[in-house]
């Protein structure tokens, strides 16, 4: 299934570093996405676009990750050549996502 | 700022509206806050990374400028319901010229029949003098600052809620800055009005909290945010901004005013909170450092959403300092295809403008090539898994030492009309000069905020 049906996203920009969170819906789910969204999961998904290291942070009492992609824009938002130099549309492929069910 | 002072302006609870979240922000939502929101505050923040070395730039071609473009569009819309209704303003629409704005805001005030408005201009955030006679390394890159001395366009300190406190202590009805860390515009007014001592690091960071979440208007209100039938959001070209009612103890509720376009959810203010956020444990700000590992977000009530719990711990001392400069060129070029083959017209289009690049020398140092619809925003490893489009858009964009090799990259796919593929279409061609910025610490002690009041 698509991680887009058991969570939500917003991608941020700062320099060269993009975050993307990963909020799930359901407090039942949300031992199952950190099984499953792991850093190194993101990192090839998003492998076009992420040159950088990904770390990810749990925020439990929110039921959210945040990941942290370095070198994920083009050189930084303000030089980037990219039409999206913000990273702002990350968030949806992120949401592509396939994960078990849980 | 003194204890007699905080203690005879104690307030129960603060209600802050916010009227922009980026320079070219909607104004009716504004105005409608400003009607309607029962406010103390109304909080425009107006300054991404870039815009004031913009703003620099065009405070050189006239000294008179330098401010948001909008700011007095802005003041003209929301002072007559401000000063009915008694909001203090707060925003960092001053950008490269506080001064300047605070006077072209007396005299929308003065036009508009308003007197008496004490409008304080906060300086201090310029660096730039500063940062040119030391010996600093940018963070990202690690390169020395001294390397760009002539390419230097502006250097501003994100200053903290103290100068922004001291001209609210002071009477200050409206009060502009240049460059201030974003939440500073909104835990100034709550560490005014609950008279918090500056080293309540638990408390500062709740109100970060506050103000992170506040800081872009309608994006904790809807914005940013909709995905049909997954998170709808109902009347979104009426998106109403937000409003935060602060206790003294910094715990908020987000909510809006009731007919406003939008919605208040937990899931709108948990994208919120960790947007832009790095390591939640430690994010940096001029007056704290916020721990927001141990927020909580619970919906009262529809459109009503309480958010408590941020920490913070001492502040550093260091001042993040935003450091543009000139970085050179882009230039760019889009055509589209559409119909049966569009997408094999589109790959022929991009090959012939690389190998035209080459023919004709045009001298870049990066090139990229998209076809917009597969591949332009996330890569073609995900983009072409399922690619037939009807329609492709192709863009060709390249980084060049000078505006005419950048004119010359838009040129080459615009000979495509006549030379390229058939059925091309559309052409846009742009090049821009690229204004790149970078950041290095300053030690506290060499940043001096003040600010000057200005009366109607």
């Amino acid at each position: 299934m698509k991680l887009r049906l058991l969570a939500h996203s917003r991608t941020g920009d700062k320099g060269n570093t993009l975050n993307v969170s990963v909020i799930c819906y359901d407090a039942r789910h949300y031992d199952h996405l950190l099984a499953h969204v792991t850093p190194e999961r993101v990192k090839a998904h998003l492998s076009d676009v992420v040159k950088g290291d990904v770390t990810r942070f749990e925020l439990p009492g929110i039921l959210a990750m945040n990941f942290v992609l370095g070198r994920a824009l083009g050189g930084g938002v303000t030089r980037s050549l990219a039409l999206d130099a913000h990273g702002k549309s990350l968030s949806s492929a992120l949401m592509d996502l396939e994960i078990p069910e849980p | 700022m003194t204890a007699a002072l905080n203690v005879a302006t104690q307030a129960a609870r603060v209600r802050i509206g916010v009227g922009a979240g980026y320079s070219g922000d909607r104004i009716e939502p504004a105005v409608e806050l400003a009607e309607q929101g029962a406010l103390d505050y109304l909080v425009f923040e107006c300054l991404a990374e870039r815009t004031i070395a913009l703003a620099q730039q065009t405070r050189r071609a006239n000294p008179e400028l330098g401010y948001d473009p909008l700011l007095e569009a802005r003041m003209r819309a929301v002072l007559p319901a401000a000063v009915r209704n008694g909001v203090r303003i707060i925003s960092n629409m001053g950008a490269a010229n506080p001064l300047a704005a605070a006077r072209k805001t007396a005299s929308v005030a003065r036009e508009l029949g308003l007197r008496g408005l004490k409008i304080a201009a906060v300086s201090g955030d310029d660096v730039l003098d500063v940062v040119r006679q030391g010996t600093y390394r940018f963070e990202e890159s690690g390169d020395s600052v001294a390397d760009y001395e002539s390419r230097l366009v502006s250097a501003n300190a994100y200053l903290g809620a103290e100068p922004i406190v001291d001209a609210l202590q002071t009477g200050a009805d409206i009060v502009l800055t240049g460059r201030a860390a974003d939440p500073s515009l909104f835990t100034a007014p709550l560490i005014h009005a609950f008279g918090w001592a500056m080293d309540d690091w638990d408390t500062l960071g709740q109100a970060t909290v506050v103000g992170h979440l506040l800081e872009c208007a309608g994006q904790i209100t809807g914005g940013y945010f909709a995905d049909p039938g997954f998170k709808d959001v109902p009347m979104l070209a009426r998106l109403g901004f937000p409003i935060g009612e602060v206790d003294a103890d910094g715990a908020v509720t987000i909510t809006k005013v009731a007919h406003a376009g939008g919605r208040v959810t937990e899931a709108t203010c948990k994208e919120q909170l960790l947007y832009e956020i790095h390591d939640p444990r430690r994010y940096l700000q001029p007056d704290v450092v916020a721990d927001f590992t141990q927020v909580r977000v619970v919906e009262e009530a529809p459109d009503r959403v309480r958010v408590s719990g941020g920490r913070g711990t001492s502040r550093t001392g260091t001042l993040k300092v935003t450091v543009a400069y000139v970085d050179g060129f882009i230039g760019e070029g889009q055509i589209s295809y559409g119909g049966p083959g569009a997408l094999a017209r589109a790959k022929l289009a991009l090959e012939i403008v690389r190998e035209r690049l080459e023919i004709t020398g045009v001298a870049t140092s990066e090139l990229r090539f998209d076809l917009i619809g597969i591949d332009s925003l996330h890569g073609a490893t995900l983009g072409e898994r399922n690619a037939q489009p009807y329609e492709v858009r192709v863009r060709v964009a390249g980084r060049t030492d000078s505006m005419e090799q950048a004119v010359r990259v838009g040129n080459e796919v615009e000979t495509l009309y006549t030379n390229g593929p058939a059925g091309g279409g559309g052409v846009t061609k742009t090049a821009r000069e690229v204004i790149a910025v970078q950041s290095v610490l300053l030690p506290r002690e060499l940043v001096r905020p003040s600010f000057e009041m200005v009366e109607a």
